[in-house]
């Protein structure tokens, strides 16, 4: 929220306008909404008006041959049949607007789901995820709110004033202007108030910004205040953050609340005005009391309009600030559409080439640098080197996930560029350091890659990847829901759950990006026999700081600056004493004698 | 535990403990209230008076004096209104202060079980939101709840002065709509409860496609992803336009009953007027309290509207609050330890309540000033379950465990924590300086206390490189230093507050093998006589222990030092010849 209060959008109307361009589809319905809302209004204008009439005939009948009850009771009939329609108007007004808001909103958020899948991964490193993820899901929920309270209540105010201007000045142009007096006044008392109460707003939102800041860091650090035994000193700088955001907050609320009195205020003096001088006018005889019984209640519904759009305009204004930010994602720039004819791949053999490959994102930083590289079916491809010598990204290049800039890469013959990408990564079952579980169960993560799986086939790769273990010994077991921290899932955990998922996949090719760093030695030793059972006959890219584990792979690259500077299988890198012998050289420093 | 069910009263109990200070201004809220109330009940009386006896008899000059009072009457409306919400935005205010401090201090008890067990994300949320939305009730309360029967009441009293047999009247509109709206309102209030989880779930849907973006396209899953949300967000859509409709209801209800009312106050109220019974102003005021009195009723339902996201937030609140720490701290609890630096667990272990298997099962470790002991094992054997025991992170389900010749459970909490330096397995470093990071566990060390540890750290060259030293910023949780550089400053931090025990939780891991066996050579330098218990990955790093306990499956299946693990534990050799590959051959 206090995002929204800061950024002043810049391109309001562009995003007003493409947010109603949005709403074409519903035009039948807006129509629809028009016409109601025009219905309820024009009939619900009549009420007073033949209240008014009531009055009147009550008033002089009572003062003079008696009170005409036929004609009353055939006015008030009138009076029911209108309150009826307009009721009916309003009722199937709200129901309109509900169903253009919920599907305009509908499509917002389809719309962004739809686009998160086709944004290139470039996108995702370049911007920081919590500011992604801020604009699917609040500013979306942002702009659903704001149309909503919109739809419903803009159009409705709007045309509820205009109904009751022309009323009032029907009914008496001079008295019609004293009550329009009050809407300056109105507005600027709101100014005022709001003017004072902004910078208020904005300490508020940034002492909650602080306050919520260390409750972060006092609860995510929770076990190092207890180890250190500083929850007192938490206490204090939370007591002195909580202290000012309660005399920010207080004074916020208390100068904005002072609104709603100040506008009954504004509202009571047109009453008192309009009392006065419609007794006056009576008196004298230039008005029918019906009138200004009539009168009285237009200004009554006068003001309500008013507030609602006063307290509209800030809802409106942080909308369509959250909607330029979604427009913002639906703008970005996507991947590369797939080729018109894709070259089909089918279930690949595993030859891999990369021919002359650099890959940059911005000129002047090359990623990879004319690497070439030619990988046999079934070859167990490790990639060693320092961090940052883009090793990763040499696999994202494979799995397409970056596009490159020169040369080309094949599968099988077949240039990866030409083919589907779908058909490419299907091909390829891939373990990422980053070990990304979603919130569901055990089972059901274990399952990820593949439609319709039994619980058989999931226990099997479970205990292929020693994942079966150490489930057992949770409350739940396979049906334990990995919550986002996975509070009793380590990350060891994880990753076994994460190479259980690619072994349950059973794909054609393998990358294994330090798929195992996490895991402790003899757990990946068993996992090493596992997967090696799995990478027979697969072709397979292993990125591994450990190099014990990499010992037997059919050649190993050595990379550094984007560029592979040694290649060959253990043993003749090691003879060849260059990059890779000074690196396991680092590595054992210390033999251990048995 | 993100959806639990909603707590029956907890909002009046959360609310009645701690509006109770605050009871002088409550007083005066409603005093003001009833003032500006009282003073808005009068103007249609004088209007009446104004007709009556003005407009009736054709007197300007009572027109005018009446209108002035009126004037003067909506001045202390205003003002009276004013001063209220003065009081109630403090008070209210002042609540959500109280009730985020008594969270926020009830978490600062709870262990790392029940931490775990609410979740940091969900704590925060509670503590955050949630308090909001009880102090945003309150505030409402105080501004409106009290008005609304203040208003409604005297409505009631004022038309009943204006005509008693019409009043009657009211016994049938009041209800009717008290009526239309209770039945509008029971229809939404699960839907509301509904559509927030259904946004709940989208949210959640796209911040995982957004997370795991990489494995949702390494395994094709695009489509599955899309069905998923497009699932998700039909269901969003569905309850939405429930809620929306029966919104919609809503408005043309009330003004039916309003309007219908209105009409019925002029037919019955012109019959009494005909009949000489009432005056006509009376009938002006009269529709004018009507009003009034519906105006109440509606604003104690929107109330109502507003009470069960609000009784929903008390709810989790109330949970909170009453959850127990299960690491307790003993009355009379032990400030001295008769023997500092020992570590004795006996026949301890940890089970999840529920769970098929335990974590640790019968564990014992021993430890001793001026040893190292060193826990191996697999992943998931238990070793961090093991450590996290003896600073109490949580308590062992059987066994005991000793510190200092003291059952951890009878120990002064500040003591114990004086005497261990846990350093764990993914620090955790504060935002603030190096420096403030550095004195988390000795606010007192000087800045050669720091370099020093930093020394022994290995961290001083790349503290020393820094532009700003002992100054230079820390990012929330250490984002902006490597993982290697956080596990030394870590280190350092757990160095500069000088305990009896060490405790690294495979600290060294993030470490290259040459920093590795420098920075613990550097440890056994100067930790003297210091009792130093290592869990590790890397035999290289704990073949030198003075007692190795070998875990698997939670349970002990060997202790003594590298060389007699090496005859006697297979496991044991099995880690180690799955990391030599060197020496071995």
């Amino acid at each position: 929220m206090n995002t929204e209060e800061t950024a002043k959008p810049d391109d309001f109307s562009g995003s007003l306008a493409r947010l109603l361009r949005m709403m074409g589809p519903e035009r039948a319905l807006l129509a629809g909404v028009f016409t109601a809302g025009l219905g309820y209004v024009a009939l619900w204008v009549t009420v007073p008006l033949i209240f008014g009439h009531v009055t009147d005939l009550i008033f002089t009948g009572a003062r003079g041959p008696g009170i005409d009850f036929t004609a009353v009771g055939t006015a008030l009939a009138w009076a029911l049949a209108a309150i009826a329609g307009s009721s009916g108007f309003a009722w199937a007004q709200g129901r309109l607007t509900a169903i253009v808001a919920q599907r305009l909103a509908f499509r917002l958020r389809e719309r962004s789901a739809d686009k998160l899948n086709r944004l290139p991964l470039e996108y995702f490193d370049r911007s920081p995820r919590g500011e992604v993820l801020s604009r699917v899901t609040n500013d979306i929920d942002n702009v659903s709110e704001a149309l909503q309270q919109v739809l419903s209540r803009v159009a409705i105010s709007l045309l509820t004033l205009l109904g009751v201007v022309v009323m009032m000045f029907w009914l008496s142009p001079t008295m019609a202007l004293l009550a329009l007096v009050t809407i300056p006044v109105a507005i600027v008392i709101t100014r005022a108030i709001a003017k004072r109460a902004q910078p208020h707003f904005s300490t508020q939102w940034a002492t909650t910004g602080k306050l919520n800041g260390h409750i972060e860091e006092m609860y995510t650090g929770h076990a190092l205040v207890k180890l250190f035994g500083r929850q007192r000193e938490a206490i204090a700088t939370f007591a002195e953050h909580n202290e000012k955001l309660y005399t920010a907050a207080f004074r916020a609320q208390f100068v904005s609340g002072i609104t709603q009195p100040a506008m009954s205020f504004v509202g009571n003096l047109t009453y008192v005005m309009v009392a006065v001088v419609g007794g006056l006018r009576v008196a004298s005889g230039t008005m029918s009391l019906g009138d200004v019984q009539a009168f009285i209640q237009y200004v009554h519904e006068f003001n309500h309009p008013i507030t609602q759009l006063a307290a509209m305009t800030n809802i409106v204004q942080s909308g369509l600030a959250s909607a330029e930010r979604v427009f913002g994602l639906l703008d970005a720039e996507e991947q590369r559409p797939e080729p018109l004819r894709p070259v089909p791949l089918g279930t690949v053999r595993g030859r891999v080439t990369f021919e002359n490959v650099s890959f940059r994102y911005s000129p002047d930083k090359p990623l990879i640098e004319d690497l070439s590289l030619s990988v046999r079916p079934g070859q167990t491809v490790a990639i060693v080197g320092p961090t940052g010598a883009g090793k990763s990204t040499l696999v994202n290049l494979l799995m397409r996930f970056y596009e490159i800039s020169e040369g080309r890469i094949t599968l099988d013959g077949v240039d990866i560029a030409e083919a589907h990408r779908s058909q490419v990564r299907g091909n390829i079952g891939m373990v990422l350091q980053d070990t990304w579980l979603f919130g569901g169960t055990i089972a059901e993560n274990i399952a990820y890659g593949v439609d319709d799986v039994t619980r058989e086939r999931i226990v099997e790769a479970a205990r292929a990847t020693h994942v079966d273990r150490f489930v057992r010994t949770l409350p739940d077991g396979y049906e334990t829901v990995i919550d986002e921290e996975g509070s009793n899932v380590s990350a060891g955990e994880k990753q076994l759950i994460t190479i259980a998922r690619a072994f349950l996949a059973d794909p054609a090719m393998l990358v294994l990006d330090e798929a195992t760093s996490s895991v402790d030695t003899r757990t990946e030793v068993l996992l090493q026999q596992a997967m090696s059972s799995l990478r027979q006959d697969r072709t397979s890219f292993v990125i591994a700081h450990r190099l014990s584990t990499i010992r037997d792979a059919d050649v190993i690259l050595v990379m550094d600056s984007g560029r592979i500077v040694e290649q060959g299988d253990h043993h003749a890198l090691l003879a060849a004493g260059g990059h890779y012998a000074r690196l396991y050289a680092a590595q054992f420093a210390q033999p251990v004698a048995a | 535990m993100t959806d639990e069910p909603e707590r029956r009263g907890a909002l009046l109990r959360l609310l009645r403990t701690h509006l109770r200070p605050y009871r002088g201004a409550i007083a005066i809220v409603v005093l003001l209230q009833l003032a500006q109330t009282f003073a808005s009940l009068l103007l249609p009386a004088l209007n009446a008076d104004i007709i009556n006896n003005g407009v009736v008899k054709g007197d300007a000059d009572h027109i005018l004096g009446s209108g002035a009072v009126m004037l003067a009457v909506t001045l202390v409306q205003v003002v009276g209104a004013a001063a209220a919400i003065y009081f109630a935005a403090r008070t209210a205010m002042a609540v959500g202060r109280d009730i985020r401090a008594s969270v926020f201090a009830r978490v600062q008890t709870f262990s790392v079980r029940e931490l775990g067990e609410f979740g940091a994300p969900s704590l925060i949320t509670r503590t955050t939101n949630d308090v909001q939305q009880v102090q945003m009730v309150t505030m409402l309360a105080l501004a409106s709840m009290v008005t609304a029967p203040i208003m409604g009441v005297g409505g009631v009293i004022m038309a009943l002065g204006q005509d008693v047999p019409l009043s009657a009247l009211l016994v049938v509109v009041v209800p009717a709509l008290a009526l239309a709206m209770r039945l509008i309102l029971r229809g939404m209030g699960p839907l509301a409860g509904f559509v927030q989880q259904r946004i709940d779930r989208v949210n959640r849907l796209l911040r995982e496609q957004i997370t795991g973006i990489r494995v949702v396209r390494a395994f094709v899953r695009e489509d599955h992803e899309r069905e998923r949300f497009a699932d998700a967000n039909g269901e969003l859509m569905g309850v939405a336009l429930g809620v929306g409709k029966l919104m919609a209801l809503m408005l043309p209800a009330i003004m039916l009953v309003m309007e219908l009312s209105n009409a019925a106050v002029m037919w019955f109220g012109g019959q009494r007027v005909d009949a000489g019974a009432m005056p006509i102003g009376a009938l002006f005021a009269f529709l004018h309290y009507l009003m009034q009195i519906l105006m109440s009723t509606l604003m104690a339902t929107f109330m109502v509207l507003q009470l069960p996201r609000a009784r929903v937030s008390a709810g989790r609140i109330d949970e909170v609050l009453s959850t127990a720490t299960s690491v307790t701290v003993a009355e009379n609890a032990v400030t001295d330890l008769p023997r500092p630096g020992h570590v004795d667990v006996r026949g301890a272990g940890f089970r999840y309540p529920g769970a098929e298997r335990p974590v640790l099962h019968d564990v014992d470790l021993i430890a001793r000033p001026g040893q190292t002991t060193a826990v191996v094992g697999s992943t998931g054997s238990g070793k961090t379950t093991l450590l996290n025991l003896l600073p109490r992170l949580f308590d062992a389900t059987e066994g005991e465990v000793r510190i200092g010749e003291v059952d951890v459970r009878e120990l002064a909490p500040a003591t114990l924590a004086g005497s261990i330096g846990f350093v764990p397995q993914k620090p955790y470093l504060f935002s603030g300086t190096i420096a403030s990071n550095l004195r988390y566990g000795n606010p007192a060390a000087t800045d050669e206390d720091l370099w020093h540890a930093l020394d022994i750290a290995q961290a001083r060259d790349f503290v020393a490189a820094l532009p700003d030293g002992l100054d230079a910023p820390i990012g929330q949780g250490g984002s902006n230093v490597s993982g290697g550089q956080r596990q030394r400053l870590a280190i350092a931090r757990a160095l500069v507050a000088k305990p009896d025990i060490y405790l690294f939780d495979d600290s060294f891991s993030a470490l290259d093998n040459s920093t590795d066996a420098a920075l613990r050579a550097a440890l056994a330098r100067e930790l003297g006589d210091a009792t130093v218990v290592i869990v590790a990955q890397r035999i290289s790093t704990i073949r030198d222990a003075d007692r190795i306990v070998v875990l698997d499956g939670g349970r002990v299946v060997g202790t003594g030092t590298h060389s007699e693990l090496m005859d006697t534990s297979d496991t044991y050799r099995e880690i180690v010849l799955s990391q030599d590959t060197v020496g071995a051959k």
